[in-house]
Order: C-alpha cells, then structure tokens, then sequence
C-alpha cells in the first residue's frame, strides 16, 4: 500500500478493514483450493461416484421389475380381453361382438375394464366410453388418453385400438390410474432411497477418507521434519498392525538404518578429521622448525614449496570435510535472523580491493524500487533467517568466482532484490560463461570446465555454494548474462 | 610465562612444547583430561592449550569446569572439528579462542601472544596509539606518520587500529578476517592481501623505513623499524 503509514486516518481504517476482508475472502479461497486438492475430497467424492451409481443401478432395477411388471400385467390382461372379443367376432359375428361388448361394459359401469366399439367416423356404436378419444393410437395399436370419468376427475387411460373387418373400431383398454399412483409411490421411494444412499456415501466417505488421509498426513509430516534435518523423528505406530501400521514400522526401520549410515558416515568422517589431519599438522609443525633452522637457501625455499603443497592439500580436504557437514543438515544451530544487505556491502567492500587489482569494476547494484517513485526497498527487506557466515561464504565464493573468471577491465555486478516471500541474490560477470549442458555439473565436486584447469582452485567453490543453499532452503540458477555468467540465489525471506 | 598444554598426540604435544619453550615460555604437558584439569586446576598458568578431543575427559568440559570454578586463565582451544557451530560452542564453553588443526605454529603463536597480552589488564582506555612514527587518534580518527596526515578508509583504519594495537606481534589473515571484518570463512584468494598492501601503500610510501612487514608463511607485523621480528 503506498499510503503514508505514519498518518492514520478514517480512510486507513476503512483500507484496512477491507484489506482484512479481502485477505479473508483469500484465506476462505485458498483453504477451499485446498479442500479440492485433498485426499480426503478426492476420495470421498470417489466413494460417493462408486457407491451411488451402485444404488441407481440397484434401484433402477427395483423399479423396473415392480412397475414394469404391474405395466406389463395391465397389458397382458387387455390382450387376453382383444382376443376373446375377436374369438366371439369370428365365431358370431358383428352381433355376437355387440351383445358381448354391451354385456361387458354393463358389468363394468365407469369401471376398470374399457370397451367402445365405432363405426367407421369413430362415432361409439356401444361401449361404456362416451366418446372415441382424441388421440391417435401408436404404430402398435397402444393408446394412452385420458379419461373422463364422473365428477369431471381425469384418470390415466391405455387401451389398445383395432379396426375390424368392415371398418369398424373396437377399444379395448384400462383405467391405469392405480397403477400410474403406484408407479409415482414406487419411483418416489426409489427416488429418496437415492437421495439418502448418496448423502450417507459422501459422510461414510468422507469419514472413511479422512482417516486414512490422516494417517498419510502423519507419515507426511514426519517425511518432512526429516529431510528440515530431525533425523531423530520417527512415525507414530498405533499398534494395530494393518496396512498403515505396517508401512509406519517399514520406514521407521528404514529410518533407523539411515540414521545409523549417517552416524557411520559423520564418524569416519569424524575420524578422518582426526586421524589425517593430525599426521598433515605434524608434517606441517615438522617443516615450520626445520625452516626455523639456519639451512642452505635452496632448501629453504623448497621447504616452503612442501609447506604451501600441504597447505593446499588441507585447504582441499577441509573444504570437503566442510561440504559433507553441511549437507548433513544438523548444522541450523546457527541459524539467526540475518540482514544481507549490510553482508553484501561488507562482501563488496572486501573484494573491490581484488577486483581493481586486474581493473574490474565490483558493483553493489543499488535494490530497485518496485514502481518509479517509490522509495527503494524497504530497510530490512533483506532479512533471511540463516547462518551468516556460511552465507557469506557462499556469496563470495560467487564473487571470487566472478573475479577469477572476467577478463581484465570486465564488470562485475551484484545485485539483490525482494520478491514476495523471496529474496533472489545476484552475481553477474563478464567472463566466458558456462555452456548450458554444463551447467548442472558444475556443482559435483572437483569438477572443472575444460579451460579453468590452469586457474588456481579445486572444483569445490560451488558443491559449498550448493551445500549452503540447500541448508537454507534455496534455489541457484545459472543464466547467460550476455556474455558472461549470472548466477542467482532465491533465498526464503523473512517475514515481520 | 607459564604455559599448560593438554593434548593427546604426544608427538604434537611435544612439537608445541619445544617450540614454545624457545619462544622463552615454561610448559607443562598433560596427555589425557583428567591430569589436564587436576593440572590445571591446582597450579597457576598464564595460559592453557587444550585439544578438544581428549581421552577421559574432553577438551570442552575441561573449560567448562574451571571457569565454573571461577578459574579465569585465558585458554585457547585446540581442535580438528574445524565447522563455525564448533568454534561458537567451544567459545561459548569458555574458550578465549578456537584454532583448527592442522594449524601453522606460526598462527597459534600469534594468538597465543594476542591472548597472554589480552590477559594483562591496561587501566586507562587508550586514546592514542603510536608506532615509531605512526601515530593514531582514536577520538579524533586522525592518522599521522612523521606529522603528516594519512587519510584511510574506515575499513582501513580498522584494520589499521588492529595492527596497532597488535605491534611487535605477528597478526595472521584469519585473525584479521575474524577481527577486523568479523566473519568466520575460508576466503579461496588471499582477499586480505590487496588491503594490506593498499594500506601498506598508504602507510610506507615515501619513508625509507617500512612499517607494515610481511611475515613469510604466517601473516603481518607492523613494528618499530629495527627491531627484528
């Protein structure tokens, strides 16, 4: 916000009450983001899917073997009724068909069962329908109508129409109403045993998945307070020996057996600490009082050849030695608040020195300002939360890379800037770069481009580069700076 | 000068011994941590070496019980285990000052002298210092050699103000980046070098006599012209 901060007002209240709700309308979204990502969603949505398409397709088939059933019946009797009506008209006639029709429909009055019989304009000759129904009968014969029936109440109707011999139209049919009541009882219950299979799946669901996302997320957070460096963290056991049970045993022994490797590793490389380095301080001490002695100058000068020889092999193994205990990552006692931007000025001021000697330039670029404008970045926008002397190892590791490898007169730029949550850290040189395929290899140890061999160093500057970002949880890019390298730290920053 | 050395690799302890003994000190030895500390808990030293790796009892303990005993002898740790979170801890124990093994003798015996001069108490803050000709106002931050005025850095007056306060004492690169610039690493180039001779330049340019000496194999001495170092 570039709203002065040091004079509040009515206006900064209301700023921030909306800023408060914005950022709660963000929260609510990034939590619900997150509901939608889970596990436990994710599952339990799954159960819902598996378990409801189940219960439809059971219920689907409930209802066609009930009200389908009842349907078919209907049909059936009224085809059973057509052929005894077109029996008695072969047999007797188109008078046998009236007196059995009339009888018929006089047995049953504004009843179940439905005769008419028509002439050929559909005007009723007999039957216990008033009037030929307005709709036309299907391909198959099947009509369904409606009915008028005493009261001015309307019933459902299905009949089934015949033109006889002689053009005349005989409806044989059923009042379905019960069964269309039925039918509607049946898809009503069917349709709420749904409706309550579904919600019962999404809580069985979502309780089922919750569990077991639980577990995953115990074992989860455990993966990652160990590889933060807690080696010592172990996944919790409930005892009941299932699945999660088990799997929690395996990676705690599996846990053990890495923790165990690594004390080997820290103890050998903790004996080797001792036991190499104190045959190399002897040889050392050994060769500082022999020099102490008045000999030949010849001698003299080889001994301190063997006395910078050893030294370099020292530096080298230190070096090393240093690598392996960083990336053991038991080193975050160190760890404080910690201002880069003071560091880099005391980085800069240190090397500009070495840089002028093969007249380069070492440039502290100033923070850029977010907008034009606006003050440049705030004062302590810098702030990591680290160990400050490795930091500063790391970083001037960069710089004296930088120096080493510009030509003379080159340009050396340092630059840092806060982005976010983010603090990227920039060295930008002018020297022959690194090819792109390259670049990843950089970091293993000893490795060298063709064509540094000669310069002075041991292919160890950038695996402590790499060892340090990654106890502090940061990212290192190298780009083409044009011609030259770039080489960036994005560092998490701190927050007030 | 009494001087207790406990270390357990005899042939290092004996190097260190002969070696202090010319710088004209009287040294004691123990080899393992329990002597050390009956030693140096019963007798009077103006100085302890202790290595930190030590069978019986350790370096650090060593430290720790005697200042917990009000036993303020200045001690300078020895040690192979060489990371940062080591040195803080071994200063934190009570240690006046951490070296790593392997170490030049030449380091230790500056910081030996930095220590033992360390120990002895000066009364009055001083406000000025002087080298032969060199003189340094510490209120005013004026530089002078021979009445002529020499304008520094900062930095330089600093690094300078160390020296001084160091004369006559071999000052090493470590030291004066632990010191001067207040960081704990391993530079890959003598980065210290070009400031010393910029400072150097300042300082000696034009003065038959130089002031600002480089010591082969162990650092820089700043001292009287004449005196040998």
């Amino acid at each position: 916000m570039s709203q002065p901060r040091s004079a509040p007002s009515g206006l900064d209240h209301l700023q921030d009450a909306e800023e408060t709700k914005a950022q709660t309308e963000r929260r609510l979204l990034t939590r619900a983001r997150r509901v939608l990502a889970s596990s436990t969603f994710r599952l339990a949505l799954l159960y819902v899917l598996l378990l409801g398409g189940s219960a439809a397709i059971l219920l689907g088939f409930i209802y066609w073997s009930t009200a389908g059933y009842m349907a078919r019946q209907t049909d059936a009797t009224i085809g059973a009724e057509a052929q005894g009506l077109a029996e008695q008209y072969r047999r007797r006639g188109l008078t046998g068909l009236t007196a059995l029709v009339a009888e018929r429909s006089a047995r049953s009055p504004g009843g179940a069962a439905i005769y008419l019989l028509a002439d050929e304009d559909r005007n009723p000759l007999v039957g216990n329908l008033d009037r030929w129904p307005d709709m036309e009968p299907g391909p198959d014969g099947w009509l369904d109508f409606r009915l008028r029936a005493r009261g001015d109440t309307e019933h459902a109707a299905r009949a089934k129409v015949f033109l006889l011999r002689g053009g005349l139209w005989l409806l044989v049919g059923r009042d379905v109403r019960e069964l269309t009541a039925t039918r509607a009882l049946i898809l009503d219950a069917l349709t709420w045993g749904l409706a309550i299979t579904a919600a019962l799946a999404l809580l069985g669901g979502w309780l089922m998945s919750a569990g077991v996302v639980r577990r995953l997320e115990t074992i989860n957070q455990v993966a990652r307070e160990i590889m933060q460096g807690d080696l010592a963290r172990r996944v919790p056991s409930d005892g009941s020996g299932d699945d999660f049970d088990q799997l929690a045993g395996n990676l705690n022994r599996m846990l053990d057996r890495i923790e165990g490797l690594m004390a080997g590793i820290r103890q050998v490389s903790d004996n080797i600490a001792h036991d190499l380095r104190t045959p190399l301080s002897r040889l050392r001490t050994r060769l500082e009082l022999i020099r102490g002695e008045p000999p030949a100058d010849a001698d003299r000068a080889e001994i301190d050849a063997a006395i910078a020889d050893a030294e370099e092999l020292l530096a080298t193994f230190n070096a090393l030695l240093r690598i392996a205990r960083i990336e053991s990552g038991n080193r975050r006692d160190g760890f404080a608040p910690t201002d880069l931007g003071p560091l880099l000025a005391d980085l800069v001021e240190l090397y500009e020195p070495l840089a002028a000697d093969k007249g380069q330039a070492l440039v502290l670029l100033p923070a850029e300002p977010l907008e034009p404008g606006e003050p440049a970045a705030e004062p302590d926008a810098l702030r990591v939360n680290g160990d400050r002397d490795l930091l500063f190892q790391a970083i001037a590791n960069l710089v004296d890379n930088a120096i080493k490898y510009s030509p003379d007169q080159g340009r050396i730029e340092i630059g840092a800037c806060r982005e976010g949550d983010r603090i990227s850290i920039q060295v930008a040189d002018t020297g022959p770069g690194i090819p792109p395929e390259q670049r990843a290899k950089v970091f293993q140890r000893f490795y060298r481009l063709e064509g540094s061999r000669t310069t002075p160093g041991n292919g160890l500057g950038l695996s402590l580069v790499q060892a340090v970002a990654q106890l502090h949880g940061a990212d290192i890019r190298l780009d083409d700076n044009q011609p030259g390298l770039r080489v960036t730290l994005i560092l998490p920053g701190l927050r007030d | 000068m009494k001087i207790l050395v406990i270390e357990d690799d005899r042939q290092q302890a004996d190097y260190l011994g002969k070696a202090l003994t010319e710088t004209g000190a009287v040294v004691d030895q123990a080899t393992e941590g329990r002597e050390g500390l009956f030693l140096a808990a019963g007798n009077s030293y103006d100085l302890l070496i202790v290595d930190r790796m030590l069978p019986n009892v350790d370096g650090l303990t060593i430290v720790r019980t005697l200042r917990a005993s009000g036993n303020q002898t200045p001690v300078l740790v020895l040690s192979a285990l060489g990371e940062v979170d080591d040195r803080v801890e071994g200063l934190r124990a009570g240690g006046d000052d951490y070296l790593v093994k392997p170490f030049a003798f030449s380091e230790l015996q500056a910081r030996v002298e930095a220590l033992l001069r360390r120990a002895q108490p000066t009364d009055i803050p001083e406000t000025r210092l002087r080298v032969a000709d060199l003189e340094m106002d510490l209120l005013t931050r004026q530089v002078t050699r021979a009445g002529q005025v020499i304008a520094l850095q900062p930095r330089e007056f600093r690094l300078l103000e160390y020296l001084m306060r160091h004369a006559g004492q071999v000052v090493t690169r470590t030291m004066l980046l632990e010191h001067v610039w207040d960081y704990h690493f391993d530079p890959q180039t003598n980065v210290i070098d070009v400031h010393i001779s910029r400072l150097r330049s300042k300082l000696d340019k034009g003065f038959e006599q130089p002031l600002l000496v480089t010591v082969r194999g162990a650092g820089y001495m700043l001292r009287e012209p004449g005196t040998d170092a």
